[in-house]
């Protein structure tokens, strides 16, 4: 807006009062208000503070997080990096870490996955799977999670021992030592192709917009999905054969007590993995459900008579609409999903309370302990928050 | 289980935050140089005993079908109850995890510990606690199935081994596998119920704990002969009550509560014969039952306090006979040095 539509009287400033020190300003008052509140938290604070390290003094309980640096000597099953007992108790809260970030990252891809097919599912005109969604929902929603987790973590350890694994397809084995698979021998040329792919998606996405940019100037669509195949699928693919092409599988075993070789999902991660996505999902599946329903049909009519096909209503005019009814609460449930997770305790998954845990039980630093989980907890959930706020800012409605 | 999985986790932080800060004026004061103990004041005071004890395990600490708390580990408490009140029921046992303990101690939540404990520097210096003696010697072992096969722990390569998080028994298990070349595969569950149940399922080969927990474990399955203790031990685990550091006088009752019991079994007196003590000639008989030697008023306590303890509860060996012996634990490094050749040793009881 320039200068020359400002109305004048907006930008009239009211006349200055000067500042009297009475209690009858309502300045004055409220700076001293202001100044006795944070005093008083202040001091709680310091109260506390000073207490705790008087006391921890005292029993001669030792403080500090000087601990992180010695030897952990604690087992850890699953790990993202390479772990072993001889280790720092900083790397094995490492791994807490990942492993948390693993089952909130993967939990939260799938559970958007599953909840948004429930949720349109339960809008469906089919009355079979409407009623069956919102009956997955109902049952979902109202059991606590503690009690599914173990129902599944019970569920999986039913299956037969390594012995008499499972073999529902070629070289993949169920058993209650978790699900065996094939794995490929991870070579330069593989990491080459995953860089290629990403670079792809970053070109398909160039790509993508310089071809609505050019619809935008003469109406005319073009196509984009031929030069999106040739980047995705294209580009990798040809990286990995100019790199030698190597393809070796590492089939699983069965030497012993266990499998080895190939990869293996454990019966710890997959109870909480499948735990956390069916729980959420129902949440999710009534946000998606709430955010469709908040789109006025008459948009829904415009758009078709508009001569929109269906998909095209649902991306084009419908879903825009809708997600600014859907994010907002969906942060909310990704929060619940990331901090559900620390559940795993329960189940044998080592998670960071489960590490943490087990790290104060050592070192007997409780409160250096708890500091850490709270301040993982607490990154991840601002990382999750700040993003969706962008996503949500991104969205929202422009008003002009 | 939900509630006891959460509330571990939230009294872990609860118990440290209380620690730290809120009860802790109450609590802070350092201990009188002359007779009076703040905890002994305390527990006065209160009128009962606060014990941390196991959350259950057969033989050391599990209620019965009445909810009368049974076992060895629950005898002390009451033994040191029995000192203080001469009122073995004036004890309230709280149920405590392997990760939630030292917590409970440190934060006064609980006035003692006695609950399968091992002795460590780490735990007697930087957690601020002191042990007051050795009352089991116990070291690590594992327990497989018998349909297994597996008649040694060397024979455990590249097997599933479930263990509890939060003790010694984990750290044992990981310097063990280093030493000998071992590979496993950890699955690590706080709660004991859970852990038995996922090696129970097949879930892990192999279950690792203290040689009296595994005896424990396997005295209540339906089949105990299903499942085989390896011969293998392979850490020390003398376990004993705790106190918290600070309070040199609690702890020196506790302790002589524990020596005076092995002192009656020595001296052969039992919760039987004690009514005729009296008329033991013995000097140290007489010393023991408070007669001569003023012993009983050094600790702070009634000078009669082994007589009200050994006529209830009975001496060491009676106590381990009664709790232990049942599930299948034999006397063995717990037998008298005196008569024995066992490492139970009482310090001159004068």
């Amino acid at each position: 807006m320039s200068d020359t539509t400002v109305d004048p009287r907006y930008r009239r400033k009211p006349p200055k009062r000067p500042l009297r020190l009475s209690w009858a300003d309502e300045r004055v008052r409220g700076i001293v208000w202001q100044i006795l509140v944070v005093g008083a938290i202040g001091s709680v604070i310091w109260w506390l503070w000073s207490n705790t390290v008087h006391n921890l003094e005292v029993r001669r309980i030792a403080t500090g997080f000087g601990f992180l640096n010695r030897e952990a000597g604690l087992p850890i099953a699953e790990s993202l990096i390479e772990y072993d007992p001889t280790h720092t108790y900083f790397r094995a809260l490492l791994v807490g870490v990942l492993n948390t970030l693993k089952v909130a990252v993967v939990g939260i891809v799938l559970a958007t996955i599953l909840g948004t097919l429930i949720g349109i599912a339960r809008l469906s005109k089919n009355y079979l799977v409407a009623k069956l969604s919102a009956f997955y929902v109902e049952v979902i929603r109202d059991l606590p999670l503690l009690l599914q987790l173990l129902f599944w973590y019970t569920i999986l350890q039913g299956l037969p021992g390594p012995r008499q694994a499972l073999q529902p397809i070629e070289g993949v084995f169920l058993s209650n030592r978790g699900m065996k698979m094939p794995a490929l021998v991870w070579e330069n040329a593989h990491t080459a192709a995953m860089v290629a792919f990403v670079a792809g998606i970053v070109l398909t996405w160039l790509y993508a917009r310089q071809a609505r940019a050019k619809q935008m100037a003469d109406g005319q669509p073009r196509k984009v999905w031929p030069a999106a195949v040739a980047l995705m699928a294209g580009l990798p693919v040809l990286t990995w054969q100019v790199m030698g092409a190597p393809w070796e599988i590492d089939w699983p075993a069965l030497r012993g007590f266990n499998f080895r070789g190939g990869m293996n999902i454990s019966p710890e991660y997959a109870a909480l993995l499948i735990g956390l996505v069916t729980y959420t999902a129902g949440f999710i599946a009534e946000v998606v459900r709430a955010g469709i329903l908040s789109v006025n049909q008459g948009q829904w009519e415009a758009a078709q008579a508009l001569g929109l096909r269906h998909g095209s209503v649902l991306r084009l005019i419908v879903m825009p609409q809708a997600l600014r009814v859907i994010i907002p609460p969906m942060t909310s449930n990704y929060l619940n999903l990331t901090k559900n997770s620390s559940l795993a305790v329960a189940i044998g998954y080592q998670d960071i309370v489960s590490i943490a845990n087990t790290t104060l039980n050592q070192t007997g630093q409780a409160i250096e302990g708890i500091a850490i989980i709270m301040a993982v907890y607490l990154s991840i959930s601002l990382s999750i928050s700040l993003f969706m706020n962008w996503y949500n800012a991104k969205i929202a409605l422009v008003e002009r | 289980m939900t509630q006891t999985s959460r509330s571990t986790f939230l009294r872990a932080i609860g118990a440290a935050l209380i620690a730290g800060a809120v009860s802790a004026p109450a609590l802070a004061q350092q201990p009188a140089a002359g007779g009076s103990s703040p905890t002994v004041d305390a527990i006065r005071a209160r009128g009962t005993l606060i014990c941390g004890v196991n959350t259950g395990l057969a033989g050391f600490a599990q209620p019965d079908s009445q909810g009368v708390w049974r076992g060895f580990d629950v005898d002390y408490c009451r033994a040191v109850a029995i000192a203080l009140f001469n009122d073995p029921d004036k004890v309230r046992f709280v149920p405590t995890t392997a990760q939630n303990r030292f917590t409970a101690l440190q934060s006064g939540e609980v006035d003692m510990l006695s609950r399968n404990t091992t002795w460590t520097l780490s735990r007697d210096t930087s957690l601020g606690f002191d042990f007051t003696g050795i009352n089991f010697y116990d070291g690590q072992g594992f327990m497989v199935k018998a349909s297994l096969g597996v008649r040694s722990a060397r024979e455990l390569n590249g097997a599933t081994i479930c263990v509890q998080p939060g003790t010694t028994t984990e750290q044992n298990l990981t310097d063990w596998a280093r030493a000998s070349r071992i590979q496993f595969q950890p699955v690590v569950i706080e709660r004991l119920e859970e852990v038995v149940n996922a090696y129970l399922s097949g879930r892990c080969d192999a279950y690792t704990t203290d040689v009296s927990g595994l005896a424990a474990t396997r005295a209540v399955q339906a089949r105990p002969a299903d499942h085989v203790i390896l011969p293998e031990v392979i850490s020390k685990e003398p376990l004993g009550p705790l106190v918290r550091h600070g309070d040199q006088r609690f702890a020196d009752l506790v302790r002589w509560v524990h020596f005076g019991l092995i002192t009656a079994e020595e001296l052969a007196i039992t919760s039987q014969n004690i009514g005729q003590a009296a008329n033991d000639a013995r000097p140290d008989v007489q010393r023991l039952i408070g007669r001569s030697g003023d012993l009983g008023r050094m600790l702070g306590v009634d000078n009669a306090f082994m007589v009200n303890i050994v006529s209830r509860l009975g001496n060491y060996g009676q106590i381990f006979e009664r709790n232990l012996v049942p599930i299948g634990i034999q006397r063995g490094p717990n037998a008298l040095w005196t008569t024995a050749g066992g490492l139970q040793y009482a310090p001159p009881f004068r």
